[in-house]
């Protein structure tokens, strides 16, 4: 039995000391090694002089107190000694006496742990002042036998008991100063022995002192601590002879928190640089990550034009604006006789007609001229360059963010503590404003929410095989819906390339704008379609919405295609009227003009939607249902519900629009980003104010790769033909800044003739040649398939890491459990026999006491968990209900129960209650 | 300067940078609000003889709290006395725990302190926004997920393990004053 009873008392040791603040994990490591292993006696001799302070307090009840007074004494005298510099004689005897005084009490100890138990709780209401604490501690610290606890207790305590003697503040400490006078006759001189001891104790004072504010203590005891620890550093310091190491080490710390602080700093600048985090937060906070995640990437859609605007702006429009040829030096600068009168009119400029047609904001009013203004800027050259790097530079982004984001999805994967930080670590104790604390409240719950819904999703069970049959019909009738949309596109397109042959006169409104009527309809109707389907499929909200997604973009893009592909088809068109009418003035850049418009009438719809679909309908809902027969909010309109996978893919397509109309229109970025920042603020305040959240709140992906793959999609289909006008069609001979030249990228050819030195020409001629092209293609390609390969190996690699982990926790879960419940036996049998042997023993005195145990194990057999006095009462789910007989906790457990200074705590882990206990208290 | 330095003396001062995080100038500052809350009770200067404390309700009304569902809680478990007051210390102290130089474990240390799993979830989710049944399995995830040595119980050294692994702990147990 004494193993178990051994084992009880370290844990109850602990328990203590942690409850009492005076443990600190970290430093106890540190600080304590050296001891350990440098001056192991001395650490014996600590740990009795700690034991001196405790006694101090009990010395009327304690037993041991014969041998104790003998070691307190000499434990006085070596101090006194190494005060006063003096050689230290009888150490050994000491040493030799110090270990069986230790020895002794551990037995004693092993005696009396079966009493512990009965510690009381009013004792530990004493224990709550911080003398009184002292004093608990001091009584628990006879029996602590564990080295690491000992030593750092008994270190402070040693030093509590030193300066007490050395200053006299007998008062203080309350211990009698009777051995102190014989051990002051003892004064020898030092060593080099205690010098080296002296000066670990003086480092380790300075550390205590440096460590000092990371203690988990009350501010009184530290600043005691503290001032006890100074003075002996001070008093020993200028024997040693060195100071210095404090100041350097203030002086460090000093610096680490400036550092620290200005790093928070930066931190706070850089985080309020990101523009409407704000807002976005407070979105996310009612509508969960969903819906924030659209507003995110519009904002990074926002930050990518915003680059490709500077671009355009700064290094196409500006110069040609400020040193190009004026308005009206040239035809193509100059806006035809013809549309003169009108040119100046709001409805001809709100079209892009007119002034604002012939300006720097289009393609046709730059002149080929090689260079331009005093600084010779090669305008030409630059606008072929601006033009493919906007293109090089959306590549680039888009393609680093998703593998920036795929990164975070694959290390971010420790998702077992979801709900844990959710609950522990979301409430931010910085808000300080009623207002935000309200949306973290909101937020909180919303992500409590979708965690559950992960959840339930991950509970749910169906039949399968109605879940796959549903599956596979939702997918056919999508596909139809696509065909038959698809169909209808052709169909019309085909139509309206009829009519267009036999003149549009003869025919009315519908028949002129048939394509776009129809193309807007089929954009508006079928993802309602496909939001009827996907119910069908039974998907996790955030699957489903996924599908949607891809699917409206297959809509999408087949409407989008088919209206380049007429584009094309007129652009062919108009240049065989070209070849054959060399004076006729249609140029078929102009046709790209059209994105401009595109671009407009696409905000301007956005706006219109929200204004009418939402804002409307909201006031509608809102105020009528005062006056309607049933309920407005919950019944049939109720209030929109924010339009994820239509708005991203509107944001995605426009982009596509920008993309593909940039090269011809510098303007388009600038528009962009007006309307970004106009749909911006328009639909955060319309989804505060008109919107209600879904009805199952999501979680969105980590990364918003979906999007980004979308977009990806759609960077290339749209570059495509920006890229194959500027390849293989000739510029127009009378608009743009390549007007007369072959293909467009001549103008390089022109610049290495110009302006560089004849041998740079021919490398680049050389460099340029098929040969080396092709086989730098064919290197590109193998080292392609070589990172794919060894990334390959890296994933599963990783994976099997990841299993390998998972498997160990698992299995250490399962020992613990394992451990635990055969500690718990045997802690069962344990109390039974010592109440048995208590029983026996002191008869009716234990029964009162056993009796209290019980009761204060109580409520833990309640299903309320035992620490219900402070701290973390521990979730009490029903299921998991304890319902064990009383006993002590078992040792599983200890390490962190302890800390509750709380009163019920310690039933059960004092491992000396005294016999006389009632009379002590 | 020379005002302000007066209401600590300077090992006062030397003294609370050496158990706190704080700059001299911080704990002046917190020194400041503290007597702000109570000009009546607390003096203008400080001194450590005489026994000042500050009821718990006086002191939740400090903005940076107010709003905390858990100052309640919080502030009890600094105050020493258990008797629902606070000493300029404890409230020192409080703060310096609740800076952001303080390193993870000591924080861990009080969060267990003051963390409370089920008025906890009340508190942070409102009243009736999460049902009963949704409660219960919050509750019952929790504890699957941290408790690790399979004891039905979290214990400290779960919470703590549990709690250092989390990436917004130290950003979000903080109070900036």
């Amino acid at each position: 039995m004494p193993r178990h009873e051994k084992l009880i008392v370290k844990s109850s040791d602990v328990s203590i000391e942690v409850d009492n603040d005076e443990s600190d994990d970290e430093e106890q490591g540190e600080e304590t090694d050296d001891y350990s292993s440098e001056v192991e006696p001395q650490c014996t001799k600590k740990s009795a002089g700690r034991n001196r302070n405790g006694k101090r307090k009990i010395e009327q009840e304690s037993e041991e107190q014969s041998d104790d007074s003998e070691e307190e004494e000499e434990e006085q005298s070596r101090k006194k000694n190494v005060q006063n510099r003096n050689k230290l004689t009888n150490r050994n005897n000491l040493n030799e006496a110090e270990e069986q005084a230790t020895k002794s009490r551990k037995n004693k100890r092993n005696a009396k742990s079966k009493k512990k138990d009965s510690h009381s709780d009013d004792h530990d209401d004493e224990a709550l002042g911080k003398k009184k604490k002292g004093k608990s501690d001091k009584k628990q610290m006879d029996s602590e036998s564990e080295e690491e606890d000992t030593k750092k207790r008994g270190k402070r305590k040693d030093k509590n008991g030193k300066k007490a003697v050395n200053k006299g503040k007998i008062n203080k400490n309350k211990y009698s100063s009777s051995s102190e006078e014989e051990s002051r006759e003892e004064e020898e001189v030092i060593t080099e022995e205690d010098m080296a001891k002296l000066k670990d104790q003086v480092e380790e004072k300075k550390k205590l002192i440096a460590t000092l504010r990371n203690k988990p203590s009350p501010m009184k005891q530290k600043l005691q601590l503290l001032k006890e620890a100074q003075e002996f550093v001070e008093k020993f310091e200028g024997a040693l002879g060195k100071g210095k190491g404090k100041k350097f080490y203030a002086y460090k710390v000093m610096m680490t928190k400036k550092w620290m602080k200005f790093q928070r700093d930066f931190e706070n600048f850089r985080t309020a640089c990101i523009p409407w985090e704000m807002k976005i937060k407070e979105i996310e906070s009612h509508f969960g990550s969903s819906v924030a995640s659209y507003f995110i990437f519009l904002r990074w859609m926002y930050g990518i034009n915003m680059v490709l605007f500077g671009l355009t702006f700064g290094l196409v429009m500006i110069p040609e604006a400020l040193m190009g040829k004026p308005y009206g030096s040239m035809p193509r600068k100059t806006v035809p006789m013809s549309e003169q009168d009108s040119a100046m009119n709001f409805a001809t400029l709100w079209d892009f007609g007119g002034y604002a047609q012939y300006s720097v904001l289009f393609y046709g009013y730059y002149n080929n001229q090689r260079t331009i203004g005093w600084l010779k800027f090669r305008l030409p050259l630059g606008y072929f360059l601006v033009g493919v790097g906007t293109i090089g530079y959306s590549f680039m982004v888009v393609i680093r963010t998703m593998a920036s984001n795929a990164n975070e999805e694959g290390g971010g994967d420790d998702t077992s503590f979801n709900f844990s930080w959710k609950m522990f670590t979301s409430w931010d104790y910085l808000i300080g404003n009623a207002e935000t604390a309200d949306n973290k409240f909101a937020s909180i719950t919303t992500s409590f929410k979708e965690s559950i819904l992960e959840e339930q999703e991950n509970r749910k069970e169906g039949n399968i095989h109605l879940t796959r049959f549903l599956r596979v019909l939702a997918n056919f009738l999508v596909l139809l819906t696509l065909a038959g949309s698809g169909y209808l596109i052709f169909f019309v397109v085909r139509r309206s390339q009829k009519f267009a042959q036999e003149g549009l006169d003869d025919y009315g409104w519908w028949e002129r704008n048939e394509v776009n009527m129809v193309m807007s309809l089929l954009g508006m109707f079928c993802p309602m379609l496909f939001d009827i389907i996907s119910p069908l499929e039974n998907y996790h909200p955030r699957i489903a919405l996924q599908w949607q997604l891809g699917r409206i973009f297959a809509l999408f893009l087949g409407n989008l295609y088919t209206f380049i592909i007429a584009l094309l088809d007129e652009i062919n068109l108009k240049l065989e009227e070209e070849k054959i009418v060399k004076y006729n003035i249609t140029i078929w850049e102009k046709n790209l003009y059209e994105f401009v418009r595109l671009t407009v009438s696409d905000t301007l719809t956005t706006v219109i939607t929200i204004l009418i679909g939402d804002f409307l309908r909201a006031v509608f809902v809102r105020f009528v249902n005062y006056c309607w027969c049933w309920d407005l909010e919950y019944g049939f309109p109720s209030y929109a519900e924010f339009d994820i996978s239509g708005n991203v893919l509107g944001l995605i397509f426009n982009q596509g629009m920008i993309w593909m109309g940039a090269f011809y229109a510098p303007c388009l970025p600038a528009i962009n980003v007006l309307r970004l920042l106009a749909s911006m603020y328009l639909q955060c305040w319309a989804v505060m104010c008109t919107n209600v959240p879904h009805e199952r709140v999501f979680k969105a992906s980590r990364s918003n790769n979906f999007y980004m793959a979308m977009l990806l999609i759609i960077l290339f289909l749209s570059t495509l033909p920006a890229v194959y006008t500027i390849v293989s069609i000739p510029p127009s001979f009378d608009c743009g800044p390549f007007s007369g030249k072959d293909r467009m990228f001549d103008v390089i050819q022109e610049t290495l003739d110009n302006d560089f030195p004849a041998w740079f020409g021919k490398v680049f001629t050389a460099a340029t040649n098929p040969g080396l092209i092709l086989s730098f293609i064919l290197l590109m390609g193998l080292a392609i398939y070589y990172l794919q390969a060894t990334s390959e190996s890296y994933k599963a690699a990783n994976l099997e890491l990841k299993k390998k982990l998972q498997n160990q926790s698992d299995e250490n879960k399962k020992r613990n459990k394992k451990n635990a419940k055969a500690a718990a036996n045997q802690m069962e049998e344990l109390q039974n026999s010592m109440q048995k042997v208590n029983e026996r023993a002191t008869g009716g005195d234990v029964d009162k006491k056993a009796n209290g145990v019980n009761s204060s194990n109580q409520p833990s057999a309640q299903g309320a968990y035992p620490p219900n006095g402070r701290g973390m009462r521990l979730a009490p789910p029903p299921r998991v209900a304890v319902t064990r007989p009383p006993r002590p906790r078992g040792p599983g457990q200890l390490p962190g129960q302890p800390r509750y200074p709380g009163p019920q705590q310690y039933h059960g882990a004092h491992p000396r209650m005294p016999r006389g206990g009632a009379a002590y208290r | 300067m020379g005002s302000k330095q007066s209401v600590f003396t300077e090992e006062q001062l030397d003294e609370y940078q050496d158990c706190t995080v704080f700059t001299r100038k911080e704990i002046l500052r917190l020194y400041h609000r503290y007597h702000a809350l109570a000009p009546e009770i607390v003096p203008r200067y400080f001194n450590d003889i005489a026994d000042i404390k500050l009821p718990l309700e006086l002191i939740s009304e400090m903005p940076e709290l107010k709003e905390n569902p858990f100052h309640q809680k919080l502030l009890q478990v600094f105050s020493e006395d258990k008797q629902d007051n606070m000493s300029f210390n404890d409230f020192l102290n409080m703060f310096s725990i609740l800076s952001d130089l303080t390193p993870q474990h000591l924080k861990a240390y009080y969060a267990f302190k003051v963390y409370d799993l089920e008025v906890m979830l009340g508190k942070l989710t409102g009243d009736d926004e999460l049902s009963h049944e949704e409660v219960q399995l919050v509750c019952h995830k929790i504890m699957e997920e941290g408790d690790l040595d399979g004891d039905g119980k979290l214990s400290f050294a779960d919470f703590e393990y549990m709690i250092t692994r989390a990436p917004d702990f130290m950003s979000t147990f903080h109070i900036r004053i």
